[in-house]
């Protein structure tokens, strides 16, 4: 990969959202009925239907526009973008153009566009061959998906790459997650994905000319559709062919990408106003229904978490992308058990690992306050960190108070007023490795790590090592 | 003519309400003449036994003639088009439920220009219309079946649609009261739409005492169309009998007619002054007025009505219902044949100039610049109407034409509606009266209001009437 071309990815972001009915009319939602159950003359386009626009999918429109910092349009406007194909009734899509209902805002580090509202097409089933169009014996339509209301966001091209283009995607849609606006399941089709992509010499402000991948169904066949794109054009640009807009299309299996159309064979959509629904009103009192719906958003929380609970940077993301382990962590913390919040947080990816990666600590075993008394046990060092993990494998499995489970197993930490067990380890440790023990004497502190690991292997992790240190040189001291 | 369709529609509801005439015998009378239309009028008449009927509804049972273009369930709605073949929608247009629910029998459906495009209703997938006064002639267009219906008394009363001019027009040319209402006055859902920010529904009848009373029970806010409004007021049945304080503006943009010496014919002028001076007589004040804009108003028409159009048509792909040529082939070539044969010359032409107004690069050139010129129309009338109660015009430049005499000629054509394009471009209602004969053919009489003026235009059209006496019996004989 040449080092002197940087790639510039912006991103076009297709969101269903999950209102009851459709954009423009009455007919439910649904995923994974029979086909062609959910429409109407509005949506099957017949003869002498019209569209009126659905409320609540304004409504969330503007949710989202609020909770990423856009400016909504108080008068915007539908326009119809029209195309023939069999997916669309009406031969074209009532879609929103120059004034869209939310322009500008960010999410975390990158400007967002425009945000805008338009209808989902219908589906294509191709029978036969592969499931794609090409080669199949026919194609059938199924209306069901037809006019659910979609909203699409533009990002800038303010990505770098691929891996931030993921990292972005995972953020929205925790965010959208959190704003109750979609499923955002892009299995399902709720969240969908294009990536214009260009490459431009490092340090110059021109773009370079743009191709466009569309349609990829999944966070990971994104990422790589970007990485196989980004290197496709340095190879060109390295051979010194030019970089040519057009459509592509990426297949994760053989990783290559197929040309779907270029510039030239572009539609002409013709936009124009749809004068079929007038402009479209958002009033202070929508503005504010919605606001009140926009919770604490991820980048918010990772802000908050940094600021006012000292956490490390990176830290404070996962925890916070994450809804149900920023709700954990939150609780946990407020259980005031005597551990700091950076304290507690390292407990947490201890939990994930135990608990499986997909699982909600909400519902494991180990309540919050439980793992916060834990954490006070290991930070209060009345429990050693590898007896504390062994305490969590147990609450994981078992449940029940961190404190009892110390006592009952015997994992409280060895100290010297605890009998003479530690200082009796201290003791054989230093007969068994007098060289090490002399090294210590003479001042030689390197020599203090194989002294402290035999009291830890000894004590099988009980032992707290800062004590141990301390118990070393106190006896070498006594001896001198 | 019987005893019972000579009364008019207005005249039978009273009769049936007051239990004079019977509501069943009403509709045979009707359904018999309907079934016997030698005029091409009707696309589809009723069947069977008449229709339940309540006599005290509003409109008790008074039979109504539908343009094809408003959606009426299980009954063909074509609007005029090969292209919707045997279609028979699921759902029925609000203007015709409206109806219904105060109390019409739908009697038939009437023939049309396909998709409302034309001024003589030539361009049928159903074949011409006859015009009742001269059945070489053409009963102007688009609302063309429905207006020859009404004048030759197969039907009481009608309703049509008026882009630029579809139900005056045919009005004029027949010898018959047409109302296009405010944009938003009547719902458009169900009614097939050719130019959606101008179409709109309106009653065709003998007299403006029906028309009103027809009118009264279409209108109303449609929840399912996002463009329809309440009027300020319900509509009422006009009773003035003079015009005192009435101020009449006469635009003389309108009256020197379209270029190319196509102006208005000697006979509607003639006409037009008599009625100005009945007018005047009944207390009127006239004077000429100023409507600068109006003689581009037929440019700009003819550019945003094509490209809405454009897409309004677009759905029409052989995919989903009506006609489907071939279909074994590839996907472009179903499409290519099904539209290629489906649709007439003058619909093609239009989806063409529409498409081509819309195009990358010339959008703004067109269809941008027609916009303003829109808004520029718009502005004209509201100033004329600052110093105006209404604008008068001959409806149309040229009485009823001979069949053929214009088909190949479009922009000969096009200008028929210079006077009833303007109002549509500017949402505005407009009505038009007969006001006399020439050459025993009728001709039309053409007032417009400020929006939402459709009573006090009823008011004034129904003086003018009574003063005009016009007599269009001969024709329904």
């Amino acid at each position: 990969m040449s080092s002197s071309y940087e790639p510039v990815i912006g991103l076009e972001i297709h969101v269903q959202l999950r209102t009851r009915t459709k954009m423009f009319c009455g007919c439910e939602l649904s995923f994974g009925d029979p086909p062609n159950v959910h429409c109407c003359p509005v949506c099957l386009g017949l003869p002498g239907a019209l569209p009126v626009v659905n409320a609540a999918a304004v409504d969330f429109a503007v949710r989202i526009g609020l909770a990423l910092g856009s400016e909504i349009a108080p008068r915007s406007l539908f326009h119809r973008k029209n195309y023939f194909y069999p997916d669309s009734p009406k031969a074209y899509q009532i879609s929103q153009y120059d004034v869209p209902i939310c322009s500008g805002g960010c999410l975390g580090d990158v400007r967002i566009h425009r945000v805008h509202l338009e209808e989902d097409a219908a589906k294509l089933v191709h029978i036969g061959s592969s499931g794609r169009i090409h080669g199949s014996d026919r194609s059938v339509v199924d209306f069901n998906r037809c006019g659910t209301p979609l909203v699409e966001i533009v990002t800038e091209p303010d990505l770098r790459s691929p891996e931030q283009a993921h990292e972005f995607l995972t953020v929205l849609r925790t965010t959208l997650r959190q704003l109750e606006v979609s499923d955002v399941n892009m299995e399902e089709g709720s969240l969908r994905c294009d990536a214009n992509v260009s490459i431009r010499p490092v340090g110059s402000a021109r773009l370079g000319t743009k191709t466009e991948l569309k349609n990829m169904n999944s966070f990971r066949f994104l990422q790589r559709g970007i990485r196989a794109e980004i290197v496709r054009q340095q190879e060109l640009v390295a051979a010194g062919e030019p970089v040519v807009q057009e459509t592509l299309h990426f297949d994760p299996v053989s990783e290559r990408l197929t040309s779907l159309r270029s510039k030239e064979e572009a539609h002409d959509y013709r936009y124009f106003p749809e004068p079929d629904l007038v402009p479209l009103l958002v009033t202070p009192e929508m503005r504010a229904a919605a606001a009140e719906r926009v919770p604490e958003l991820p980048t918010d929380r990772a802000r908050r978490f940094e600021a006012e609970l000292g956490l490390r940077p990176g830290t404070a993301r996962d925890l916070a992308f994450r809804r149900e382990l920023s709700d954990y962590f939150e609780r946990a913390v407020a259980a005031d058990a005597g551990a700091t919040p950076v304290e507690v947080a390292n407990w947490i990816p201890q939990l994930v690992e135990r608990i499986g990666s997909a699982a909600d600590p909400a519902q494991s075993r180990v309540g919050p306050e439980a793992l916060a008394t834990l954490a006070a046990l290991v930070a209060a060092k009345r429990v050693s960190r590898d007896a504390g993990r062994e305490v969590l494998t147990t609450l994981v499995a078992e449940g029940g108070d961190p404190q009892a489970i110390v006592e009952r197993e015997g994992l409280g930490t060895l100290s010297d007023d605890d009998g003479d067990g530690l200082a009796a380890l201290v003791d054989s440790a230093l007969a068994a490795d007098p060289d090490a023990a002399a090294k210590v004497a003479q001042g030689n502190m390197k020599a203090i790590g194989p002294l402290v690991g035999y009291v830890m292997r000894e004590s099988k992790g009980r032992a707290d090592g800062g004590e141990v240190t301390r118990l070393i040189r106190e006896r070498l001291a006594e001896q001198v | 003519m019987t005893e019972l369709t000579e009364l008019g529609a207005a005249a039978a509801a009273r009769a049936i309400h007051a239990r004079e005439i019977d509501a069943g015998e009403l509709f045979e009378a009707y359904r018999e003449r309907a079934g016997a239309d030698e005029l091409n009028a009707f696309t589809w008449v009723a069947e069977g036994p008449p229709p339940p009927t309540d006599p005290a509804a509003p409109l008790a049972g008074v039979p109504l003639a539908v343009k094809d273009l408003f959606c009426t369930e299980g009954i063909p709605s074509q609007a005029g088009s090969r292209i919707l073949e045997g279609y028979r929608p699921p759902y029925t247009a609000t203007v015709v439920e409206n109806l219904t629910g105060a109390g019409v029998t739908l009697l038939g459906k009437t023939n049309q220009d396909e998709f409302a495009m034309g001024s003589s209703n030539e361009n049928s997938a159903f074949g011409p219309v006859l015009n009742p006064w001269d059945r070489g002639r053409v009963p102007g267009g688009s609302s063309g079946g429905s207006a020859a219906a009404v004048a030759a008394g197969l039907a009481p009363w009608a309703i049509g649609t008026d882009t630029g001019g579809s139900i005056r027009q045919p009005a004029s040319l027949c010898g018959v009261v047409g109302v296009k209402p405010t944009y938003g006055a009547c719902s458009r859902w169900g009614m097939i739409a050719f130019a959606s920010s101008l179409d709109q529904a309106g009653p065709l009848a003998r007299d403006v005492t029906d028309a009103a009373l027809l009118l009264s029970h279409m209108v109303g806010h449609d929840r399912r169309d996002s463009t329809s409004v309440a009027l300020p007021e319900p509509i009422t049945l006009p009773t003035a009998e003079d015009l005192t304080g009435i101020r009449l503006g006469v635009p003389e943009e309108l009256l020197a007619g379209g270029d190319d010496g196509a102006g208005i014919e000697p006979g509607v002028r003639e006409s037009f002054e008599a009625t100005l001076a009945l007018a005047e007589g009944l207390g009127a004040t006239i004077d000429t007025c100023r409507l600068p804009h109006a003689p581009h108003a037929l440019s700009a028409y003819y550019l945003i009505a094509p490209a809405e159009a454009s897409a309004n048509l677009a759905r029409y792909d052989g995919v989903r219902y009506g006609l489907r040529v071939g279909g074994e082939e590839d996907l472009a070539t179903m499409y290519t044949r099904t539209r290629g044969e489906g649709f007439g010359a003058e619909v093609k032409r239009r989806i063409m100039l529409g498409t081509y107004a819309l195009s990358s690069g010339y959008y703004d050139a067109y269809y941008g610049q027609a916009l303003k010129v829109r808004t520029k129309i718009a502005d004209d009338f509201r100033a004329a109407f600052a110093r105006f109660d209404f604008i008068a015009t001959p409806t149309s430049p040229w009485t009823a034409f001979e069949l053929g005499s214009k088909a190949d000629d479009p922009l000969a054509m096009y200008l028929n509606d210079f006077c009833t394009v303007p109002m549509p471009l500017a949402g505005i209602p407009a009505l038009s009266i007969p006001s006399g004969c020439s050459d025993g053919l009728p001709v039309g009489f053409q007032l417009a209001g400020p929006a939402f003026s459709e009573n006090p235009l009823l008011q004034a059209a129904h003086a003018l009437e009574r003063a005009i006496g016009f007599d269009g019996s001969q024709v329904r004989a």
